[in-house]
């Protein structure tokens, strides 16, 4: 399945926002989510399906003025 | 109300009335000097994209959270109250607070914001439980409109972000002052030396929040200290009541008794 993940196309076999970061490589790491602009919480994740053409975004704390 | 009361936002209270952002200094050391020299106890952070196994935001959180300030979230480079709105969600999340540094931006040369989006999106985020500290113009009735659907705080700009040109409208300012006795008033962007700071500062305003002019000066921790040296001396001086400029000259010595008078 091809979708977008921080802008970027990708092609993922994950069916759930939680398998994405997962496959990704975000396991155990601080992050927030969003799917097609609406925010996921942590605990909605493993039951957030994917779709074709997701936008997907994940973002971690950084410096900011 | 004296010079030495707390500030108070959203029922917490401060000793310091200088807010740091946390971009652009030369490494983190100098970041966690310049809090410190400061005496700075809020810093603003951001959330950033980041690659899967990237340990950058993990590492500065863990940075941030050990200095033991409070952390201000910000949705800096939002241009839409949707942007804006989801940002503010993700970073309630992660950082595990219910305020919200506000930023819409609607030009991007200036940055200044778009304050129809802003109210917009303070507005929801209001009812959703946020404590929202909106960065805004120097306009009035936005003002107004911002303190209408929820806001406790408002954030103006004193000039576009990191232009360090200082007060670009003192009358605007002063008009805001003078209108929001009771709301704390921040002065966020646009000062570059610690005597815009203490301007500001003389006006009433109740805080200041600077980024670039402290990360970018030749010693930043130096600089910080500088800024809150004058945030201190600027409202100093506004409880001391500064008098009334005058256009003509007046004599400090009394005139009476003067050497070699011609007495009529």
């Amino acid at each position: 399945m091809r979708i977008q993940v921080n802008g970027r196309s990708v092609d993922v076999i994950a069916a759930t926002l939680q398998n994405l970061l997962q496959e990704l490589g975000y396991e155990n790491q601080k992050v927030a989510t969003a799917l097609n602009m609406e925010f996921i919480r942590d605990k909605d994740r493993a039951k957030t399906r994917l779709s074709e053409g997701d936008m997907v975004e994940i973002v971690t704390p950084r410096q900011g003025g | 109300m004296t010079s030495q009361a707390p500030l108070c936002l959203y029922g917490s209270q401060f000793q310091s009335r200088l807010l740091l952002g946390t971009a652009r200094y030369p490494s983190p050391a100098v970041l966690a000097d310049s809090i410190r020299a400061s005496g700075c106890e809020i810093v603003t952070v951001s959330l950033r994209r980041e690659a899967g196994g990237g340990r950058a935001g993990e590492s500065f959180w863990r940075f941030i959270r050990d200095l033991g300030v409070k952390v201000l979230p910000n949705t800096a480079g939002c241009l839409t109250a949707k942007e804006a709105i989801t940002t503010a969600q993700m970073a309630r999340e992660v950082f595990a607070t219910n305020w919200i540094k506000l930023e819409v931006i609607g030009d991007e040369d200036t940055l200044q914001p778009d304050v129809f989006a802003l109210v917009d999106a303070a507005r929801t985020l209001s009812r959703e439980g946020f404590e929202v500290l909106p960065y805004t113009t120097d306009d009035l009735v936005v003002a107004d409109k911002l303190l209408d659907v929820g806001c406790q705080v408002l954030m103006p700009w004193a000039a576009p972000i990191g232009s360090g040109r200082g007060v670009n409208n003192l009358y605007a300012l002063r008009a805001l002052r003078a209108r929001f006795p009771q709301t704390p008033l921040i002065i966020d962007a646009g000062l570059g030396a610690p005597s815009h700071a203490a301007a500001v500062m003389e006006l009433g305003y109740d805080g200041v929040l600077l980024n670039t002019a402290v990360a970018r000066a030749g010693d930043p921790s130096a600089m910080a200290r500088a800024f809150s040296l004058g945030i201190e001396a600027g409202r100093a001086a506004f409880f001391a009541k500064i008098i009334t400029p005058r256009d003509m000259a007046e004599p400090s010595t009394p005139a009476l008794g003067r050497p070699f008078d011609r007495l009529a």
